[in-house]
């Protein structure tokens, strides 16, 4: 079927069956590779996207669920990768493989955009579905941190 | 442990069998190590037609920009990074003009391989010489060029300075002629710096691989597209070994959009012997049909095997006789014998999984009258073999071409999940790109194996040591994949070298012996795995909890006991150049951590702090690393909260202080995450535990506080992204038993285990 939405901006219009994850439309039919399949099932955070500008789990949400609304992928989520989080996850160094952290700045994108300057508690809450195998946990909460302290700049 | 020390293995051929050269390029000058055979030849035609084995080579083009290429797989070490700062210290070269090239894989270019926290020790002493060699030839080339006699002129900054003179490297490289040889006994004669006029090594640096990370554009084995491609999903078989298809149902797939076929491979190299693959023209037709297509196998006969069929497998071992003699020494039972009291107990260790965040996978294709696997991988010189008995062809006709790992710990460097790409590019001629989905990794993995081990010690009447003994079953990665790599023991028998080390622990205890079986049920069963560290998870969590019973049994504090039996004496003393101090370097560590965690202060009720250590991967290279563990334990659920680790490590120099935090950090979460939170066991001859829903790794809300502090003492660099790894559980278990006087000998720990004990 015929599903028309908005992809960092974009309209786009795809011709998929309706149960298509839209992990997979991101990643094979518009090669948005940023977006990363982990587990399949909603439980490791690597797909998280945003959908009307709340974090979602790309790999449960099938393409018919999003018809007519607005996504933004990792690619999307700045300009130049000049969001504060992007800047932050530099500066503290965060990413290991990296393979988990797409989806980690976008849910942390997601967590700051309600909530400015959240606690050490609010965000193992918000972060605690994305899973980061290599452990790079503690670099993660000092990023969200560091971005939310308004400290973090381009010129890092 | 030879086998590993072999240079041929490590990294082909070590700097006495190996030259270096320097030749132009069209891309300016190259600089690079190559076997001593080849210095005669003209270094120009050499490096040009590439003849050499470069296991180290770098460029520096006539824009002063300096390529420093990268055998090493990037998986979140920054390995490139690393690298690249020693190249750039002896070079003297300015940081900014510097970049990592990740280099394709082919057969000539020897052994490729990353793992064994092996990277920087092995390359630590060849790239300064690469670097140091460079910074000669553009010296004695700048001076040329400016007319000024070489000793009054020196390298800083990709420049060479001549008193109130200075041309850049790029310049000389565009003007003069960088060509020459060193033998291996010039570069080794080569000024090398001290620890002191270091630079760059020592100090911070943005790695270069974070940040395409952050902005979604790094490009991982799974991102990896060629035109033409199929997508094909595994439907595996019911067991890792000796299954058939009987019969294929694809009827129902027919009608789903984008399905093309189920294909069953079959496989010369048997490494994957019973796999379908279902083809169709994306991943998500693929997922879809793989819900449809019945396939009837006729299962291998490991097909019931349990994980307490494993466990008991691995005591009937352990109560017999057999296997490899790894440490021998025949006053061992004499003194066991005359001993006025023993200690003897077991320790048992889960099945558990890498769960490396991005499935395998891999692309193959026929190109150019080679073959072409695109993915991400940790040891290719491994499997390039298999692939080409897989397919027919000679190694030479495979080229591996390199990506970004979305996680290894050791999963990558079994390369099995090539080989159903490559036979299906063949059976179909096209490309064909396999993606494990999560589950199907998870099945297929290669797991750590679940491990039984005995230790015991021997005492005199006033409980001194004067024996120790200890056995280890587990299944052995090695033996299945790398047979090359097995030592022979004291009595003639193979030993897994990765499965054992760590039982030749640093600790004065008179006579010991050590044996090693393999539990050859784990073996036919599945395939065990490397897994970040190895045998180290399990023997050092059977030494460490020993020595802490040890400990209490004399009525010795566990840290007093340890330091009185790291001594340093005899064999214990060390050696140059990777062991210098030897266990005294072990006894400072452990010393530190001890006062850093505040040893012996009160604590409230219900928490309590343990101790272990670990010199990391093998006696050969050392990273004398201590850990201090402090829990809280209910008494009443038996639930464990890991409150803080305070991990002291000396690794030697350190050459990039924030990348070794950070593979500390994981290696310490990651050691604390197998001691309570992973684990998996196995159910009718594969693992129970496939996905998220069950298997649960730590979470952000988990994390302990971390306090880490490395001793850099100039000593020999060592390896640093395993050692973390396994002294934190034997911690926490002895913390748990300070806390609440409950002794747990299996991993993972349990809360239910720990109110049994207390019970």
């Amino acid at each position: 079927m015929s599903i028309q939405f908005e992809v960092n901006g974009q309209s786009m219009v795809l011709d998929v069956p309706a149960d298509t994850p839209l992990l997979w439309a991101l990643r094979d039919e518009l090669d948005l590779k940023g977006t990363k399949f982990g587990c399949g099932i909603g439980l490791c955070g690597a797909c998280t996207v945003h959908v009307e500008g709340v974090a979602q789990r790309s790999c449960v949400t099938p393409i018919a669920a999003v018809a007519g609304k607005s996504i933004t992928t990792i690619e999307g989520l700045s300009e130049n990768g000049e969001h504060p989080l992007q800047l932050a996850w530099v500066t503290a160094q965060t990413p290991q493989c990296g393979y988990c952290q797409s989806g980690q700045i976008m849910q942390a994108a997601s967590l700051l955009a309600t909530n400015a300057a959240p606690s050490d508690a609010e965000i193992d809450t918000a972060m605690n579905g994305n899973l980061c195998r290599c452990m790079a946990y503690t670099r993660i909460k000092k990023a969200i941190k560091l971005a939310a302290s308004g400290e973090v700049n381009a010129n890092v | 442990m030879s086998s590993l020390t072999d240079e041929n293995q490590r990294d082909g051929g070590g700097i006495s069998r190996r030259g270096f050269m320097i030749g132009a390029t069209s891309a300016g000058f190259t600089l690079a190590f190559v076997p001593s055979a080849l210095l005669s030849s003209a270094p120009a035609m050499a490096i040009a037609n590439m003849q050499f084995e470069p296991t180290i080579w770098y460029s520096i083009a006539p824009s002063g920009d300096i390529t420093v290429n990268v055998t090493k797989a990037e998986m979140g070490q920054h390995i490139g990074t690393a690298l690249a700062r020693i190249v750039a210290e002896e070079l003297e070269a300015d940081w900014k003009d510097v970049s990592i090239n990740h280099v394709d894989t082919e057969a000539k270019y020897g052994l490729y391989v990353t793992g064994g926290s092996w990277s920087i020790w092995q390359n630590f002493d060849l790239m300064s010489r690469a670097g140091a060699a460079g910074r000669n030839a553009l010296v004695e080339q700048g001076a040329r060029l400016l007319g000024v006699a070489q000793s009054a002129c020196r390298a800083e900054n990709s420049k060479v300075i001549c008193k109130d003179k200075s041309i850049s490297y790029g310049d000389i490289v565009a003007r003069g002629d960088l060509t020459r040889t060193y033998t291996g006994q010039q570069l080794a004669a080569l000024p090398i710096k001290t620890a002191k006029e270091r630079k760059l090594i020592g100090t911070d640096v943005a790695a270069a691989d974070i940040p395409a990370k952050t902005s979604g554009a790094a490009v991982y084995g799974i991102d990896a597209t060629y035109e033409g491609m199929v997508y094909a999903k595994p439907l595996l078989p019911p067991t890792r070994y000796g299954s058939t298809v009987k019969t294929v149902d694809d009827d129902a797939a027919k009608k789903i959009k984008g399905y093309l076929q189920t294909i069953v491979l079959d496989d010369p190299s048997n490494t994957v012997p019973g796999w379908a693959l279902i083809i169709a023209d994306s991943y998500h037709a693929a997922l879809r049909a793989s819900r449809v297509v019945k396939i009837d196998w006729q299962a291998g006969p490991t097909a019931t095997v349990s994980e307490a069929d494993l466990l008991q497998r691995g005591s009937e071992l352990v109560a017999g006789t057999s296997g490899s003699l790894f440490l021998d020494n025949d006053q061992v039972d004499p003194l066991f014998n005359a001993a006025d009291s023993v200690l003897e107990t077991n320790y048992t260790t889960s099945t558990v999984l890498h769960f490396q965040l991005e499935p395998v996978n891999a692309i193959a294709l026929r190109k150019d009258g080679r073959w072409e696997i695109h993915t991400g991988n940790q040891w290719q010189s491994l499997i390039l073999p298999t692939l080409a008995q897989a397919v027919g062809a000679a190694p030479e006709e495979i080229i591996m071409r390199t990506y970004m790992l979305g996680g290894g710990f050791g999963r990558r460097l079994n390369g099995d999940y090539a080989v159903p790409a490559l036979l299906a590019a063949k059976q179909l001629g096209r490309p064909v790109k396999v993606v494990l989905n999560r589950e199907d990794d998870s099945r297929f993995d290669s797991p750590r194996s679940a491990s039984v081990q005995k230790v015991s010690m021997a005492f005199d009447g006033d409980n001194k040591v004067l024996a120790m003994a200890h056995t280890a079953a587990a299944g052995w990665p090695t033996a299945t994949m790398a047979p090359f790599f097995l030592g022979e023991g004291k009595n003639g028998v193979k030993f897994d070298p990765f499965s054992i080390s760590g039982a030749d622990h640093w600790y004065d205890v008179g006579p010991h012996r050590v044996r090693a079986v393999m539990n050859d049920l784990a073996n036919k069963t599945f395939r065990p795995g490397w897994l970040r560290s190895v045998g180290p998870g399990w023997t050092n969590w059977a030494v460490e909890s020993f020595m802490d019973e040890a400990a209490h049994k004399t009525g010795t504090d566990p840290v007093t006991f340890r330091l009185q039996h790291l001594t340093g004496a005899g064999e214990n003393a060390g050696s140059a150049p990777n062991s210098v101090g030897g266990a005294k370097r072990m006894a400072a560590v452990l010393e530190r951590a001890a006062a850093k965690a505040g040893w012996g202060q009160a604590l409230p009720a219900g928490v309590g702090v343990g101790v272990a250590t670990t010199f990391g991967q093998e006696r050969t290279m050392p990273t004398w690393t201590a850990v201090v563990a402090q829990v809280k334990v209910d008494k009443k659920t038996g639930e464990i909260t890991l409150q803080k680790l305070s991990i002291v490590i000396d690794a030697g120099t350190i050459v990039h202080p924030d990348g070794a935090l950070a593979q500390t950090e994981g290696a310490a979460l990651w050691g604390a995450s197998m001691a309570l939170h992973e684990g998996t066991e196995f159910a009718n001859g594969e693992v129970k535990d496939v996905n998220l829903n069950s298997y649960t790794p730590m979470r952000m809300a988990d994390v302990p506080e971390l306090d880490i502090e490395f001793i850099d003492n100039g000593h020999q660099a060592v390896g640093l992204g395993e050692p973390a790894t396994t002294a934190v559980a034997p911690a926490i278990a002895n913390a748990i038993f300070n806390a609440s006087g409950a002794r747990v000998r299996h991993l993972p720990i349990t809360a239910a285990a720990v109110l049994a004990v207390l019970a």
